[in-house]
């Protein structure tokens, strides 16, 4: 049977700005299971980010159910809501959000410090196992501003894996970066997938989108289409393709 | 999650800008320095006054004349009736609380010896003279009490004297000087005592026999004071009444007249003393707590900037499974080590300064525990307090809020 890891019914979000009332999300029904990997698409102001921010349990739904790995989130307490987020839950922003003049390392074992559970010396070979796993282990004690912007997404693409969480929540991950990065970025998340990994990632850009297995689009606060990607390119094939001096 | 991996992190965010937690401490290292260096000069000056004042003895009980209202007007010393010999017969018989009593007579006058000369003040008392104003004799010895019948001219004398007419080769006792051209036969020298707290020095005098004093230098037949030692330091108050009732009768005073003489005790000058430095000391560390304060407002600040300017670390933290209580107690963790790592700083700081000045300036300068006790809890609660605004402020965002912040 598959493992239903996000399920998500009649979400709705308001933002009430002033006297108007912003539908954010007006009524969104959406089941994610183990192992796949989502892209939400759309426009701008459509919703995709709001839609993954209810998901990440950063913010709160005005009406609707969703149950994270079999949990209602909506009876959650912040507390608990943190503890969640961080057992369970990866983040990787558009702009890596790493803290600064702190080492590659320390940036990834950040998460593991919020969990009572984790010991100084496993926080530290988990740390080391997840910046391998991106492929940064030389750049270990390098700080954010020593690595370039591909690099920094990897160290936080790490933070994000360092809990071994149900699900990993990118939103425009690639958007700050040029093409050949942004297909490095989609690579490793493509690996991460094939060992297992759910991931749900938000973009707007097609060609970043055919590298899922599916695609969800927003339009509005609605989910106005979903197809699932039936000839899946591979990031790596595609930056092995490339020519090796255009760098854009 | 626990207090290690919090204080962990709030020092890692701490050395992550060194500079500016050098520059936020800094207002707390003035501030306990200048609380500690000021606290340790009031506290030193108020201990030599004290050591200084006793080592005339504790129990030191001195008359001297006193000012006379008439009509409600002051009419100075001159009008007082004058001590005379008399009055210390009558203490010396009448006050069991009473151990010793001498009359002192003085009179400022040139001294000579050979081709040296030398303002000094010549103070004449009784044999025990010396024993009442806890004075030693170095070489030498004191003069006797048929000296003091006889009026014989000798005389003890002070280091300062001495040096300034003898230089240091010749022994000065044997000599004979002349004081108001009158020759005196040096028959002792005294032990140095210094300058006292107030910068006069106790060495530049000359002693002699009351009578000698009286009769032959200064031709007069009055006493300027007279010192008396009170049984015990504890008797003093006893004494004081004993003296004041011997003093009235020997006066002839009427039961409605005030008293024309004052009585002086060395305890009463100690707290007079006392209190004045203590007012200064409290003046002092007052004005350096003001700084403190200023020290703190200044974290608060740092904090406060700290938490804007770190709104989006703070989501981050909170989107990875930091709880509100969490990133309280990380800028809380963060304010207290600024304050107790400051405050660290300035009570070594402030016991440095506390030396060094003591050392310049000869102060015995005393630093009190109790003042680094207090500094350090202070900083503490300083921490606290400064930090707990802007830690409520930092907890109380909302992930998303903060995340977004631009
Ligand atoms: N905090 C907020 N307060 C008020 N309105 C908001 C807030 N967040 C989002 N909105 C509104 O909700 C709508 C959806 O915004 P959202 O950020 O989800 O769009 P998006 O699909 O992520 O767009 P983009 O591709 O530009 O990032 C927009 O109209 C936006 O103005
Ligand atoms: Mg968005």
């Amino acid at each position: 049977m598959v493992r239903n890891i996000i399920s998500v019914s009649s979400l709705k979000k308001d933002f009430i700005v002033g006297e108007v009332t912003v539908h954010a999300l007006r009524s969104v029904n959406l089941n994610i299971t183990e192992g796949e990997f989502v892209a939400i698409m759309g426009t701008s102001g459509s919703g995709k980010s709001t839609m993954l921010n209810i998901l990440g349990c950063l913010d709160k739904p005005t009406e609707g159910t969703y149950l994270l790995d079999g949990i209602d989130v909506s009876t959650l307490s912040k507390n608990e809501l943190a503890r969640l987020r961080n057992l369970k839950l990866g983040f990787v922003f558009q702009s890596y959000n790493l803290l600064p003049r702190t080492s590659a390392l320390e940036n990834v074992e950040l998460p593991l410090f919020y969990n009572d559970s984790v010991k100084p010396r496993e926080r530290r070979e988990r740390a080391i196992a997840a910046l391998g796993a991106v492929g940064l282990e030389d750049r270990m004690h390098h700080m954010p501003n020593q690595l370039s912007g591909g690099q920094q997404q990897r160290v936080a693409i790490a933070r994000s894996l360092v809990n071994d969480p149900v699900v990993i929540l990118a939103d425009e991950a690639t958007g700050n970066l040029d093409t050949r990065t942004s297909y490095e970025i989609m690579a490793l998340f493509q690996e991460l997938n094939a060992k297992g990994k759910t991931i749900v990632f938000v973009t707007h850009e097609p060609e970043i989108a055919g590298f899922t297995t599916r695609n969800v689009h927003f339009r509005d606060g609605n989910i106005i289409k979903e197809n699932l990607v039936t000839n899946r390119g591979s990031a790596r094939e595609m930056i092995n393709a490339m020519p090796m001096e255009v760098d854009s | 999650m626990n207090i290690t991996n919090l204080s962990k992190i709030a020092l890692n965010a701490l050395l992550r800008n060194k500079f500016r937690a050098f520059l936020t401490m800094l207002g707390i290292i003035i501030g306990v320095a200048s609380v500690i260096a000021m606290l340790a000069i009031g506290e030193g000056s108020k201990k030599s006054i004290q050591d200084q004042i006793s080592s005339m003895g504790s129990n030191l009980v001195m008359v001297m004349p006193g000012t006379q209202m008439m009509g409600g007007v002051q009419q100075g010393n001159a009008s007082s009736k004058a001590l005379d010999i008399k009055d210390v017969k009558a203490i010396r018989q009448d006050c069991p609380s009473v151990s010793a009593v001498s009359p002192e007579v003085r009179g400022g006058g040139q001294v000579v010896a050979g081709g040296n000369n030398w303002p000094t003040t010549f103070y004449g008392g009784d044999v025990n003279y010396l024993d009442i104003k806890k004075v030693e004799v170095k070489a030498g010895r004191m003069f006797t009490e048929q000296e003091v019948a006889s009026a014989a001219k000798v005389c003890l004398i002070g280091q300062t004297v001495a040096d300034n007419l003898f230089g240091n080769e010749v022994d000065p006792v044997g000599q004979t000087i002349r004081f108001k051209n009158i020759p005196v036969r040096v028959i002792g020298l005294l032990e140095e005592k210094g300058e006292n707290t107030f910068g006069m020095d106790q060495d530049d005098l000359l002693i002699g026999p009351y009578t000698t004093v009286q009769k032959r230098i200064l031709a007069v037949t009055h006493i300027n004071a007279i010192l008396s030692s009170a049984v015990s330091e504890d008797a003093t108050t006893q004494a004081v009444a004993e003296i004041t009732t011997a003093m009235r009768a020997s006066h002839k005073l009427s039961e409605g007249e005030d008293d024309d003489f004052q009585i002086r005790t060395q305890a009463e000058l100690v707290s007079t003393f006392s209190s004045i430095s203590d007012i200064l000391t409290t003046l002092l560390g007052a004005i350096s707590a003001i700084s403190l304060l200023v020290g703190g407002i200044g974290i608060m600040n740092i904090m406060y900037v700290s938490v804007t300017e770190r709104t989006r670390e703070i989501g981050l933290r909170m989107s990875i499974g930091g709880r509100g209580l969490d990133i309280l107690m990380q800028f809380l963790i963060e304010s207290i080590l600024l304050s107790v790592i400051g405050g660290i700083i300035g009570i070594l700081l402030g016991v440095t300064a506390s030396a060094v000045i003591g050392n310049l300036t000869g102060w015995p300068i005393a630093v009190m525990p109790l003042a680094i006790i207090m500094s350090f809890l202070v900083c503490t609660a300083i921490g606290i307090f400064f930090g707990w605004y802007p830690a409520r402020k930092a907890a109380g965002l909302n992930p998303i809020d903060a995340l977004r912040f631009e």
